[in-house]
């Protein structure tokens, strides 16, 4: 009874996935956007030997068109700074934010880099009409081990929906690095926390996104 | 006098537990877990990853793919009990059918022919069984050489031991062999992701105990949220001023960047 089901859910995802490859509609659902942005970049990132190669200049020029117009790194920085956010002067804000951004970006590139055979599944969202804040629940699914749960935190704002958190294995991003601002926080302030970032991000970029764990 | 000694010994390792209280409640052992976390990663370092990249890169893929599926295939027996133990019927005789088709059609567990039949696998552990039936799961501890935990979960594990197969092989010399394929095996696996770890934390001991706890509730409510444990969430009296400071004033110019709302999404 439960394969049945199963067989069905898959059945629908399958075919719900395949019906949304097409252009984004004006006033896209959340579970329409988080579905159609992850099947582009899957496809792409399958699709293109240089970015499995780990061409990083690709892979970030995937990740910049494909992803980041609708990710809201904003409020993602705000909540994981937390209380601390309110503290901070708007010009340390925006410099937490955008350093922020740029750890997030080479951490998806790095991943995205692991792209081969995965494929995705959406699980139905549950959420009435009126909700401006909704949860897109889906699981990657891989050759070997378990599936991988990968959710997304999609809210509502002027310029359409926007991923504001992702929860993967049943993590969610800001909340596990809620601990290590504040804890940064607390030790050199948010121009600590600013400079650890930069210095970070700065590492990062001088080393190839592919490294010893191929 | 082996008593006393005993009795010293518990006395130390409690001193030493309680003299590192740090500031995060969940993790009040903090020094004894760096402490642990510094030996378990020298030990990743030079032994475990070195031989789980020379496995990877030398054996051929569909090798591993039989090593992780006979042992998933052992694991599924105990995670079905777990699951039957939790009261989740379906799952656990969806486990016990991976467990006969596996262990027959599937070749002694070495093909995964349950999951391409639609079969999800589970993963369920007696830690998990207990934070089911309502045991809190205490204080982060990272026990040495088998990584992160809590005192729940740690205090779960023998039972986990016992209920393992592969302990109960014969001749001895066959099951160490087996046991060392499996963790092995088991590194190998997460090599990608543990350089992606790497990347993202910019303290890796903070990141993996913030993202581990999250991840080990999710586990034991299975993906839903959970009643979260109130001592397990020091974040919540961060968050609580923050509904009346939405009448005041702002404290500061917010032109700039509007302060988002701090509500969690509701399921």
């Amino acid at each position: 009874m439960k394969l049945i089901k199963q067989l069905i859910a898959v059945a629908t995802v399958a075919f719900a996935t395949s019906a949304f490859a097409a252009p984004a509609p004006a006033n896209e659902a959340p579970d329409a956007l988080v579905k159609r942005i992850s099947s582009e970049v899957l496809e792409t990132a399958k699709a293109d030997k240089d970015i499995q190669a780990g061409n990083q200049k690709k892979v970030m020029d995937l990740v910049e068109t494909k992803i980041l117009p609708y990710v809201d790194f904003q409020r993602m920085t705000s909540l994981a700074a937390g209380r601390y956010w309110r503290e901070a002067t708007p010009d340390q804000q925006k410099q937490l934010a955008a350093e922020f951004r740029t750890l997030l970006i080479f951490t998806y590139s790095g991943a995205l880099s692991q792209v081969k055979d995965q494929t995705v599944d959406f699980k139905p969202m549950r959420s009435s009409p009126g909700d401006t804040e909704v949860e897109v629940r889906s699981q990657v699914n891989q050759q070997r081990g378990e599936p991988i749960q990968l959710n997304y935190r999609v809210a509502k704002t002027d310029a359409g929906w926007k991923i504001y958190d992702i929860n993967v294995l049943g993590a969610w991003l800001v909340e596990a690095y809620k601990g290590t601002f504040a804890s940064e926080i607390s030790k050199g302030g948010i121009d600590g926390l600013i400079k650890t970032l930069s210095e970070k991000n700065k590492k990062l970029a001088s080393k190839p996104l592919k490294t010893a764990g191929k | 006098m082996s008593k006393f000694r005993t009795l010293a010994l518990s006395l130390a390792v409690a001193g030493t537990l309680a003299g590192c209280a740090g500031p995060n409640p969940r993790d009040p052992f903090e020094g004894y877990n760096r402490a642990v976390f510094n030996f378990n990663d020298k030990v990743d370092e030079y032994a475990l990853k070195p031989t789980a990249t020379v496995y990877k890169n030398v054996t051929p893929g569909f090798f591993q793919t039989g090593v992780s599926n006979f042992f998933g295939n052992l694991a599924d027996v105990w995670t079905a009990a777990n699951n039957l133990l939790q009261g989740k019927v379906g799952d656990g005789m969806s486990d016990l059918m991976r467990v006969a088709m596996n262990s027959t059609f599937g070749l002694l567990g070495v093909l995964d022919i349950a999951s391409e039949a639609g079969l999800q696998k589970h993963k369920e552990d007696f830690g998990q069984t207990l934070g089911a039936w309502g045991v809190p799961s205490g204080p982060y501890l990272m026990l040495p050489l088998l990584g992160p935990s809590t005192v729940r979960d740690t205090a779960a594990l023998p039972v986990d031991i016992t209920a393992d197969p592969w302990q109960y092989k014969d001749p001895v010399n066959v099951r160490n062999t087996g046991t060392v394929l499996r963790v092995v095996d088991q590194r190998a696996a997460l090599l990608d992701a543990s350089t992606l770890l790497e990347d993202a934390a910019l303290d890796r001991y903070e990141f993996i105990r913030d993202g581990w706890m999250q991840r080990r509730n999710s586990q034991v409510y299975d993906g839903e949220d959970g009643p979260k444990d109130k001592q397990a969430k020091p974040e919540v009296e961060d968050e609580a001023p923050m509904q009346p400071q939405a009448d005041e004033a702002p404290k500061q110019p917010q032109a700039i960047m509007p302060e988002p709302a701090e509500t969690k999404p509701s399921l």
